[in-house]
């Protein structure tokens, strides 16, 4: 084979660290076997997100009742990304206060965007922090947060 | 089925006799040696004989045109105006007036569908457009039929990505007062036969204007407009070499006469009373404001650069690398690839990978510096019809060589190691 670039022809380019600090064995995990996903029959709340420029959409149904999400789940297609992010979001949504919710996606957003942040805080979604990055994936991870956030009132 | 092997070695030999590499004429691959790029569907890279061109044009003659008061815009307007012939002279469009330089394709397709379809399409007319559209030759037709009240068409698809002619054929009929189809799919690659086309449409409905979307045609495979038929005929200039902002659209001398202006300013006048206007002769009427001159320049390099090429080699050199990827790819497990043989295919490849979604694909990719899209190409419609929310997309182009289809499927086969599913 003669090409007028010089390549290392032999080997392969070795497997990207970076590649795999993105692709978390918990996000390959919750995207193989996506928690909480399918219509949410009653729900109270709602909302749809997509993006244009690549297709991805998410729909989030929610019961709320005083201040407390009851049940959550989500519907929609996309990324690993996305999918293990609104996989995990509503498996941590369950059970929470909406003021809790609002501010664990806060934290995500700063962690994302590389600014202080108290990792407790985050818990399973610092599985996020090598989106960092990859600006173009950030919304990725964000779009569930933000549908959930739209379905309780922002 | 054909071993893939045969075709590997079919393709191999294609390219070693087509050409050497070009990189060295394009600085930003000459910049960036470890970059594989197969997205030049979306835009293509840019060789140095543009660059300096328009460097050229602006150390040189740069001037408003068309104010012949002094010297250096008499200059500027000269190199608009060869500009156009050398552009005219490639799409083979005999009368030069009659290349309208815009935008790009999608300014193009609008203007067409504003200036002609406001005025000429009516209720109870049809718009036929195929299932196979960039949004830019759908969108502009969808929200004319709505406008005037007529039928809007979508013709289908065969399963394997070329459009259905019989089915195209029932659709038309003496309402029918548009046709409009892609020179070469952006999504898929699939080269339309617009011959057969214009064939069908002329003799089924010979009311209709046929409108070919020429985005990924102009710069892959010799257009011949005089020859080709159709009525309008639009492409952009930096899929094909040129610079972004700049394009044409080419059509017939009696439909352009007879059309209303698209925008009104300067330049597309010639007498503006307080009342009433007229307007300039073309291309003048279509030309509205202080033209592009610098990237009409461009563009002309750039076509006389793929001209030094020759265009049946340019797709040539496409199809055999389009032919070693096809079956390179085809050959992995979990692979799916969407459209038509790729003989009947520009520098295109579409495809999926099974349990990996595109964009992680593309992340993947893109770590090891090969730049490809994914998404829906701004084709959701033909999307739907393929049952998949995106596709992942590889295209080439003159510069493209094997090591890029080298490092597009080691990279497959690294995604599909991260993800576990081979």
């Amino acid at each position: 084979m003669s090409t007028a670039r010089e390549r290392d022809d032999a080997a392969p380019a070795a497997p990207s660290a970076s590649v795999e600090a993105l692709y978390q064995d918990t996000i390959l995990e919750h995207y193989r076997k996506p928690r909480n996903k399918g219509a949410l029959p009653g729900a109270t709340a709602s909302a749809h997100r997509s993006n244009p420029t690549c297709g991805d959409e998410v729909t989030v149904e929610t019961i709320v009742d005083g201040g407390v999400i009851r049940e959550v789940r989500f519907t929609g297609q996309g990324c690993s990304i996305a999918q293990a992010s609104a996989s995990m979001m509503t498996d941590m949504a369950r059970g929470a206060s909406v003021g809790a919710v609002r501010r664990t996606g806060a934290a995500l957003e700063r962690m994302l965007r590389r600014e202080p942040v108290t990792r407790d805080a985050l818990g399973v979604l610092v599985a996020f922090e090598g989106v960092a990055r990859y600006p173009a994936r950030i919304s990725c991870v964000l779009m569930p947060w933000q549908a959930l956030g739209e379905a309780l009132g922002e | 089925m054909t071993p893939p092997l045969v075709a590997v070695a079919r393709a191999l030999t294609a390219i070693s006799h087509n050409t050497a590499s070009r990189r060295a004429d394009f600085p930003l691959l000459v910049g960036s040696p470890d970059l594989h790029y197969l997205d030049s569907a979306a835009t293509s890279q840019k060789p140095s004989a543009v660059l300096d061109a328009m460097r050229d044009y602006y150390e040189r003659d740069n001037a408003n045109p068309h104010r012949g008061a002094y010297a250096l815009s008499v200059r500027a307007t000269d190199r608009y105006h060869d500009a156009r012939r050398t552009i005219a002279r490639f799409v083979g469009i005999a009368d030069a007036d009659c290349l309208i330089l815009t935008r790009g394709t999608t300014e193009s397709l609008n203007l067409v569908a504003t200036a002609w379809g406001r005025a000429n399409v009516r209720a109870g007319d049809e718009i036929v457009v195929t299932a196979m559209e960039h949004h830019a030759n759908f969108v502009p037709w969808q929200q004319l039929a709505r406008a005037n009240g007529a039928a809007f068409r979508i013709a289908p698809l065969t399963d394997d990505g070329r459009i259905a002619l019989g089915a195209l054929g029932t659709m038309l009929n003496a309402r029918t007062r548009v046709v409009a189809f892609p020179h070469v799919s952006n999504a898929l690659g699939t080269v339309n036969p617009v011959g057969e086309i214009v064939r069908l449409v002329r003799e089924r409905a010979p009311g209709a204007l046929i409108v070919c979307d020429g985005a990924q045609g102009a710069p892959h495979l010799p257009v011949g407009f005089d020859a080709l038929g159709v009525d309008f005929y639009a492409f952009s200039g930096h899929k094909m070499c040129g610079p972004m902002g700049i394009g044409a659209l080419l059509g017939k001398r009696a439909l352009l006469d007879a059309m209303p202006p698209y925008q009104m300013g300067g330049d597309m006048i010639d007498v503006v009373g307080d009342e009433e206007t007229t307007w300039n002769t073309l291309p003048h009427k279509f030309e509205a404001g202080t033209p592009n001159v610098a990237d009409a320049v461009g563009l002309a390099a750039a076509v006389e650069y793929l001209d030094g090429i020759g265009m049946e080699r340019v797709l040539g050199h496409e199809r055999a690398l389009t032919a070693l990827a096809d079956a390179r790819l085809r050959a992995m497990p979990g692979v799916t690839i969407h459209g038509p043989r790729p003989a009947d295919r520009s520098g295109v490849v579409s495809f999926t990978v099974e349990g990996i979604h595109p964009h992680d694909l593309a992340t993947i990719l893109d770590e090891r510096g090969v730049c490809i899209r994914a998404g829906h190409h701004c084709a959701q419609p033909l999307m739907r019809r393929l049952d998949v929310a995106a596709t992942a997309r590889a295209s080439f182009y003159v510069y493209s060589d094997e090591s890029d289809v080298d490092a597009l499927v080691d990279g497959v086969r690294e995604a599909q190691r991260v993800f576990g599913t081979a």
